[in-house]
Formats: structure tokens, sequence, C-alpha cells
């Protein structure tokens, strides 16, 4: 069987990156009525409508998106919470605020920290959890998880995981202690520019990261969450490779299901500008053409766009949302702004989230999984 | 002469069962489930917090003493599904269980073997079982076969709306079944419910199309009278009209 390096190694970046300027509007107008009639998209399909071309039918795409979402997802959303373990990282990641060389306090959250951020959490209503680290694989390694899982499984129904890529056989650990998914984005797929970006450290290693998502699949973790970091090199492009991955990942584990994200590049301690800037209304376009694309996917939203952005998108194809997040080690037992990764943008506590979710007529989700079940 | 819905000796007023999934306010929910006047609903386990009573799903059931029907959806395999049905047992103080058993996540297809596997285990274990299943007729008698209360086939894809894609082989499963066959799935308007009606099931589950609708309670009425209109157009006999005899007989006239 095939894996995912030699699917890429079909596909030129450059030639996919010039392929949006040829798309027509009626390949667009195609592509809207097939999602509309239920009908399976493909790879063409999808180019043509995050393409220029498919700007004007923004409000349609947005339309048929909603219609898609709701039948499929009903008139809910999900929210949960990042819990940031450890900022320690031994990688050089030139956008990244806990890149190794910029000097900011190190913190490892200890178990009995662990306790306390898990109370303030549990506190504030949340069942699903993210748990987020750097990359520091001697003192936050699969020892680390094994015992923080053993802290946090018993206050949380739904356990997921952003952390350094792992082996397959500590991913079919994670599984057995109650990791229910795993979220690892490629940043970008463009081959040379990702060397550029990513200076030292494992993270530097392209093939390996891009491998990550089969050694999940593999250890038969249940859900995938991936993405690329949009800004960084051509936002279509990358979106595109990412579509193809979900594709192929889809057919090869057809038991697991998918979410994608939608980081788009933020000012951070250190960090590098923005090489392709990408515009509200492109991330518009993006997450519509995603639903359209694929009408089971899930779609999830971060705090790092702004309230503004996130009261009126939620309701256009996204199916999860953090709200409340702190990005700093420690954020929800006190606030110390030192430490953290990226500043978010949608500062609004949880209560006022959910509280503007249910006025759009949405139901909140804090509960979708019982522990035990996939064992 | 209509007889009642009978399912494990528990009489039904109602053929339509509902769900609880996808609605935008759990009031919402309620004023819907109260205008369908069903009677029995179905809510997943992953879903609801069986911990609490006030839990925003649960709460309104409960508090209208409604029928419970804890679903097992989320289970891969049979050994997950045995699993729910015990903890929803335990925590809901029903026996009944709808087993949905589906390893892909994308079309949500029952898994039959899983199936086949969970139900005769539940029903050992004491449960009132009702798969969902794929519409297989070889399926619906192997699963009767090993106890199940009533069969539950779906019409198409969960939250489709397609209506009775699998109608040809619904037709089959309902004349060969001894028990209630309840076609669960892919019903996305009041017509689609009333013609499973007239095939001859014995009750159709709804969710997606009520819940996603503008109006879900309005809709939810909608539902209830489509499947009384179904039911009764099967007792008055709309079926025969396939069954009658062709009235000239080109190939055999030169016999008369």
């Amino acid at each position: 069987m095939t894996d995912f390096s030699q699917v890429l190694a079909q596909h030129d970046w450059y030639e996919v990156a010039a392929s949006f300027e040829r798309c027509s509007e009626e390949q667009v107008a195609e592509a809207i009525t097939k999602a509309q009639q239920q009908q399976r998209l493909n790879l063409d399909d999808f180019r043509a409508l995050i393409s220029p071309a498919a700007q004007p039918y923004l409000e349609h795409m947005a339309r048929v998106s909603k219609e898609l979402t709701e039948q499929r997802f009903g008139k809910t959303m999900q929210l949960f919470v990042p819990l940031y373990l450890s900022n320690m990282c031994s990688n050089i990641c030139t956008y990244c605020g806990f890149s190794m060389e910029n000097r900011i306090r190190r913190t490892t959250l200890t178990m009995a920290q662990i306790e306390q951020e898990a109370l303030a959490i549990k506190a504030l209503g949340f069942d699903h959890i993210l748990l987020v680290t750097g990359e520091s694989e001697r003192k936050v390694g699969i020892a680390y998880f094994e015992q923080a899982l053993a802290v946090l499984r018993p206050h949380f129904s739904h356990i997921s995981m952003e952390v350094q890529p792992l082996a397959t056989d500590e991913y079919r650990r994670l599984s057995q202690l109650g990791v229910e998914s795993i979220l690892v984005y490629q940043e970008t797929y463009h081959r040379e520019k990702y060397a550029k970006y990513h200076l030292k450290g494992k993270k530097s290693d392209f093939d390996y990261r891009l491998a990550t998502p089969e050694r999940v699949g593999d250890a038969g973790i249940n859900k995938l969450g991936i993405g690329c970091l949009l800004g960084l090199e051509d936002w279509r492009s990358d979106a595109f490779h990412v579509a193809i991955q979900l594709d192929y990942l889809e057919k090869k584990y057809w038991k697991m299901r998918f979410s994608l994200s939608f980081p788009r590049l933020r000012p951070c301690e250190g960090g590098s500008e923005v090489n392709s800037p990408m515009s509200e209304r492109d991330l518009v376009q993006l997450i519509c053409a995603y639903r359209l694309f694929n009408h089971h996917v899930e779609l999830s939203l971060s705090t790092r766009e702004s309230a503004m952005f996130r009261d009126n998108v939620l309701n256009l194809g996204i199916t999860s949302m953090s709200a409340g997040s702190k990005t700093q080690p420690g954020g929800y037992a006190n606030a110390d702004k030192s430490l953290e990764q990226f500043s978010i943008d949608d500062n609004r506590d949880v209560a006022s989230v959910a509280k503007m979710i249910a006025s759009k007529g949405y139901q909140v989700v804090w509960k979708d999984w019982q522990p035990g079940l996939n064992r | 002469m209509e007889s009642k819905l009978t399912i494990a000796g528990h009489q039904f007023d109602s053929r339509l069962f509902t769900g609880t999934g996808k609605f935008s306010h759990p009031r919402l929910m309620e004023q819907a489930l109260a205008a369908s006047k069903s009677e029995l609903v179905t809510m997943s386990l992953k879903r609801v917090d069986i911990a609490r009573q006030d839990d925003d799903i649960l709460g309104p059931l409960l508090a209208n003493s409604m029928k419970l029907l804890p679903n097992t959806s989320g289970a891969k395999t049979a050994q997950d599904a045995i699993f729910a049905a015990h903890l929803a047992r335990e925590a809901l103080a029903t026996n009944w269980i709808k087993l949905e058993i589906h390893p892909d996540p994308k079309y949500l297809m029952p898994d039959p073997i899983e199936t086949l596997k969970a139900a005769q285990t539940l029903v050992k274990d004491g449960f009132v079982v009702l798969p969902y299943m794929h519409a297989d007729p070889v399926l619906a008698k192997r699963l009767e076969e090993v106890g199940c209360a009533a069969v539950m086939p779906l019409g198409a894809p969960i939250g489709s709306n397609k209506g009775l894609v699998s109608q040809d082989f619904l037709q089959i499963i309902i004349e060969q079944a001894n028990v209630p066959v309840i076609v669960d799935a892919g019903i996305g308007a009041p017509s689609h419910a009333a013609y499973a009606m007239e095939l001859g099931a014995d009750g159709v589950l709804i969710n997606t199309a009520m819940a996603v609708s503008p109006d879900p309670v309005a809709m939810a009425k909608a539902f209830a009278g489509a499947v009384a209109a179904g039911r009764l157009a099967y007792l008055a006999g709309l079926g025969q009209v396939n069954q009658q005899a062709i009235a000239t007989s080109p190939l055999t006239a030169f016999l008369d």
C-alpha cells in the first residue's frame, strides 16, 4: 500500500499554485450544484471553489454550506477548550512563540498543577479538552503524558491532544489511556519552504511529520485533526493539499473521523512576517469550500479569530469551537500572560460565547462522547 | 380493524418514534416531541450526561415521562455496544436499547456482523433489542431469530433526507417479518413517512427532518398526520394495486 508521501509526489506545488487562476465560473457553479444535490465533489471541484473565480459565489456557497452542515450536524455547536501543559520546546520554528530561541520563561505543569487546571476548566462547564504542548521529547514525552492522562481522565469525557508527532506504539498507548483524538498540522506542504520555517529540532523532518496521520491511523485512534498554518505559504495551495490528504486518509482509514482546523498565522513572540496573507473573506470561502467538498468532516474554529468573525461564521459550516482559551500553561488557575504561545483575539469568557451561540439558534454541546467506547 | 403497535408487550398509540439530536434548543426539542405525540424517543448515550437528571436532553424527557430508547451510537464494535447498553440500563432504568453499530463515521452504515453478535448477547442479557440495520431481508430474519423485539431497517443513509431509497428490500423485510418493522433513517419528508406506512411498515423513526426544519413543532405535527394517514391507507388495502390481474390477455386470447 502506498503512503501519503508518494501521493504528494504526484502533485507539483507550483503547478497546483498556478491552477487556481485557470478555474472558471462555470466550474464553480457546477461544483455548488453538485454539493446542493448531495453529490460527492472531487478535487477539481474543490479547486474551483477555493479559486478566485468562486469569489462572486461566496453568498451562494455560504448558503449551501450552512444547509449541509445543519442537515448533518444539526443546529448544534460543540465547545472545547485547550489546556497547555508545557511550553518547553526543542524546535526552532520561525513563526511560533514557543520556539526554542525565544527568551521566554519555560514551564511544564506538575501533576498537582494539572489537577488545578482541570478543576478550573471543569468549573467553566467543559467536558471536552484539548491538551497542547511544545516538543520536548525528554521532559514532555509519553511518560509525562501517561501521568497527565491519569489525572485528567476522571474529569473529562473527551480528550484530544495536539502534541509532538509520536510513534505508532505511543499513539496506541494514548488510545488505551483514553485519548480519543489527535491533532497534527503539516503547517505547509511546500517541502523546500518547510525547511526554511523549521530550522532546528525534530520538527524539521518534513517526512516524519507528513507520515504522522498514518501512524495515528495505524494505532487505531478514533479521530484525527489535520490542517495547515494559513499564511505561511500560498494558502490556496496548502488548503488544496490538506484536501488531498483528507481524501487519501478517509479511504485508507475508513473507521476514522476527521476534523479540519484553520489556524491563520497571528502575531506572536519573535514571530516572522506573514508571507501569504489571508483575508477574512478568503477564510469564509475556504470554510464553505471544505464543507461543500466533504459533508461529513468536522470543522473547528479557534479563538485566534475575532469575536465578530466567529459570531458570523459559526453557522456557515463550523461544528466545533474553542472558547475562553488560555494559551499559556497554568492559565486557567492563574492569569500570567507572559508564557503564551500566541495572543488570542476572541477574549470573551466561555459563558458569553455560549450565550452568543444560543442567540444564533444553536444548541451548545458540551458532551458528545462516552468514555469506555472504542477501547 | 386497527390493532395497536406492540413491541415486547408494550403498546403504543403512536407509530411515530422520534430522536433528540440536532435541535437548536432543548425547549424546542421538548415542544416538537410533544407535538409529534410520539411515545418512544431515542437518545444517544454518548450525548447525554447520564449522571445528571437535569441534563439538557435527558431532563425534559424525564419530566414528561417519555419512554426512553437509549441508543448505542458511537459504538464501532459489538463489545462497545454491549458496554453502552449495560451503562444505559443501569443509569436510565430501562432494558430497552436501540442497537446501533457503525464503524464508518461518514455514512454511519450499520455493521451487520457486529450487530448480529451484539444482539445475540444483549437478548440473553435480558434487553429488549431494537437493532438499526441495513435493509437486508436475510439479516432481518437472523436478527428476529436471535430474539430482537423489532427490526429497524434504513430507508436511506442517516440524516440524508433521501426517503425510501431501499424500498424494494423494505418490502421484502415487511412481507417476511414476524416482529414489528420500524423504518429508521433517511426519511426526509412526511410523504416519505406516509409511503413507508402505506408499504406496511409498523412504524417510522424521525429525527433530522424534524429537528433541522425551520419549524420543528409544525413539522412534528405534519409527520404525526402523515404516519396516521399512511397507516390508515395501508389498512384500507392500498397495497393491492400491483397485484391486480391484467385486464386483457393478448397472449392467451386465442384460447377463448
